[in-house]
C-alpha cells in the first residue's frame, strides 16, 4: 500500500474515531502528547488497524513509534 | 448529628428524561411499558418491558470516558448532570471540595455478553478494545461517573438487589449525618436490554398480560400476574445542611429516617416481618407520628406474593394512620436496582407540586389491598413527609423517610 494511502486512512479514522483535532494532525506530532493518544487509546488502535491493514500489531514494534509519521512508517513495513 | 438534606435530583426513565417529562408523566398516570417483540423472538416468555432509549453522548462525552461507558453508566450520566445542575453544583466546586458518590447498579450483562461473545468468535481478547473492562463491571456508574466528574469523597457501588438505589440514599445519609462527607451523588442504575433480563424472565416473575401492555404492571390489583421489567437512572444529591445553606443550594427536601432489615428466609419470595421492621426503624428515626406521613411509596412490583406481603406490612405498621398509598412502578414497571432511588425522585416530584401520583390500574383490590388507602386516581393534595419502601432479591429491605424542609 502506497505511503499516501496509509496517511490517508490514518488520519481518518484518528479525526473520526478517536475525536482528534484535524489542525494537530502533522507528521511531527508525537502521538501521545500532541494527539494525546493514551495505552488504552492504542488498544482501539490496534483493532482498527488489524481491519484496515490486515496486520497485528505488537505492543513491543510500538516502543519506538513515537511521532505520526512514525506510526505511517510502521504501518506501510508491515502491512505490505 | 448533622441534618441531611436533598439538593438535586435527576432522573431518565420510561415515563421521561427529565424531571419535568416525569412530573407529567406521574400526573396523568401514563405507563411507560410496551411488547418488545424482539425478546419474544429470543425465547422470552413475556416481551413486555419499560422503554428507554440510550443516549446519544457523542459530543458531550469525550471519547476516552464514553468507549467505557455501558447502557447503565450512560442512563446515569443523563440523571446525574441534571441533578448537578438542580444543584446548582458546577465543577469548579466539585475540584475543590470532596465531594462523593453511591450508587446501586444492577448487572451488567450486555457489555459482559457481547465481549465474551466477540472473544469466541475471534479467539483473541485485545479485540475487546480498552473500554469493556469498564463497562462490564458491576461498579461501572460510580467507575465514570466519579472520574468524569473529578469526583474526591467516598466511591464505590452498592450492591442489594432491586433495594440498593435506595440503600445509597441510606448509606449517605449514615455517613453525611455522622460527619464522614458534606456531599454525595447517590443514586441508582438499571440496564433494561433483553440481555440482563433473561435470567429473571425465566423464574416465570414477568406479568404476561402482552395483549395490554399498559395494564401489565397492576401493583396491589387482585389481577395482578407479575411484574414488568424497566431500567434507567436517577440520582439523589444529599448535602450537609450547613453546607449546603452555605453555598446557597436549593434545598427540596430533608432525609430524616433509614430503616433496613434482611428477611432471613426465602431467596426470592419476600415476607411481612422484614419490611415491617425496615418500616418500623426507619419511623423510629424519624420520631414522626404514624399520622404526620402523608403518602406511601410502595415497593408493590404487580407479584401476588410480594404485593400481598408488603401490604400487610403497611398496613401492621401504620396500624394508627391511613397515609396514601401508590406504587409507581404502575406507570414505570419494576426498575429494579435503580427504584430505591427513583422512588425518591418520584416522590420528591410529588411533594414539590402537591399531588399523589395514582397507582395505575387498580380496579379491584384483593384482601390485604383493600385495608390500604390506595390512590387509583391522581389526588391533589399537600405532602409534607412521605415514606418510601425498597426490597429485594435474598430478603434485603430498605424504607426511607424524607420530609420537607422546615
Amino acid at each position: 500500500m502506497e505511503k499516501n494511502e496509509i496517511i490517508q486512512k490514518v488520519n481518518e479514522f484518528l479525526i473520526d474515531e478517536f475525536e482528534v483535532d484535524e489542525s494537530k494532525i502533522k507528521p511531527d506530532s508525537n502521538l501521545k502528547t500532541d494527539l494525546g493518544i493514551d495505552s488504552l487509546d492504542f488498544i482501539d488502535i490496534a483493532i482498527i488497524v488489524e481491519k484496515t491493514f490486515k496486520f497485528k500489531i505488537k505492543a513491543e514494534d510500538l516502543v519506538n513509534v513515537i511521532t505520526l509519521d512514525d506510526f505511517y512508517d510502521y504501518i506501510q513495513a508491515n502491512c505490505n | 448529628m448533622r441534618r441531611v438534606v436533598i439538593t438535586g435530583i435527576g432522573i431518565y426513565s420510561c415515563i421521561g428524561t427529565n424531571l419535568e417529562e416525569v412530573r407529567e408523566s406521574l400526573y396523568n398516570g401514563k405507563s411507560g411499558i410496551y411488547l418488545e417483540t424482539a425478546r419474544k423472538e429470543m425465547g422470552f416468555r413475556s416481551g413486555l418491558t419499560g422503554r428507554v432509549e440510550r443516549p446519544n453522548l457523542k459530543g458531550k462525552i469525550d471519547r476516552r470516558m464514553r468507549v467505557g461507558m455501558g447502557e447503565p453508566a450512560e442512563f446515569a450520566y443523563m440523571s446525574t448532570i441534571e441533578a448537578l445542575k438542580i444543584a446548582n453544583l458546577d465543577q469548579d466546586y466539585l475540584d475543590k471540595g470532596e465531594v462523593g458518590i453511591l450508587f446501586g447498579n444492577d448487572s451488567v450483562a450486555q457489555a459482559t455478553i457481547e465481549g465474551i461473545d466477540r472473544i469466541r468468535e475471534t479467539k483473541d481478547t485485545t479485540m475487546l478494545g480498552s473500554g469493556s473492562i469498564f463497562q462490564s463491571m458491576n461498579s461501572t456508574v460510580t467507575m465514570n461517573l466519579s472520574v468524569m466528574f473529578k469526583l474526591k469523597g467516598i466511591n464505590f457501588t452498592v450492591s442489594g438487589a432491586c433495594a440498593s438505589g435506595s440503600h445509597s440514599i441510606g448509606l449517605g445519609y449514615f455517613l453525611i449525618m455522622h460527619g464522614w462527607q458534606d456531599t454525595i451523588i447517590c443514586g441508582g442504575a438499571q440496564e433494561i436490554n433483553p440481555l440482563s433480563m433473561g435470567a429473571f424472565d425465566g423464574l416465570s416473575a414477568f406479568s404476561i398480560r402482552e395483549n395490554e401492555p399498559e395494564k401489565a404492571s397492576r401493583p396491589f390489583d387482585r389481577d395482578r400476574d407479575g411484574l414488568v421489567p424497566s431500567g434507567g437512572a436517577a440520582t439523589v444529591i444529599l448535602e450537609d445542611l450547613e453546607s449546603a445553606l452555605k453555598r446557597g443550594a436549593p434545598i427540596l427536601g430533608e432525609v430524616i429516617g433509614y430503616g433496613f432489615s434482611s428477611n432471613g428466609e426465602h431467596i426470592s419470595q419476600p415476607n411481612v416481618d422484614g419490611p415491617k421492621r425496615a418500616i418500623v426503624m426507619a419511623m423510629k428515626q424519624s420520631q414522626l407520628k404514624q399520622k404526620e406521613v402523608d403518602y406511601v411509596n410502595a415497593h408493590a412490583t404487580s407479584t401476588p406474593i410480594g404485593d400481598m406481603n408488603e401490604a400487610k406490612a403497611i398496613h401492621e405498621a401504620f396500624s394508627n394512620a391511613r397515609p396514601f398509598v401508590s406504587s409507581t412502578k404502575s406507570m414505570t414497571g419494576h426498575e429494579c436496582w435503580m427504584a430505591g432511588a427513583s422512588e425518591i425522585v418520584y416522590s420528591m416530584i410529588m411533594m414539590q407540586n402537591s399531588f399523589v401520583a395514582p397507582n395505575i390500574n387498580f380496579e379491584n383490590p384483593d384482601e390485604d389491598s383493600a385495608k390500604l388507602n390506595i390512590a387509583s386516581k391522581t389526588i391533589d393534595t399537600q405532602i409534607n413527609c412521605f415514606l418510601s419502601n425498597s426490597f429485594g432479591f435474598g430478603g434485603t429491605n430498605s424504607s426511607l423517610i424524607v420530609q420537607k424542609y422546615k
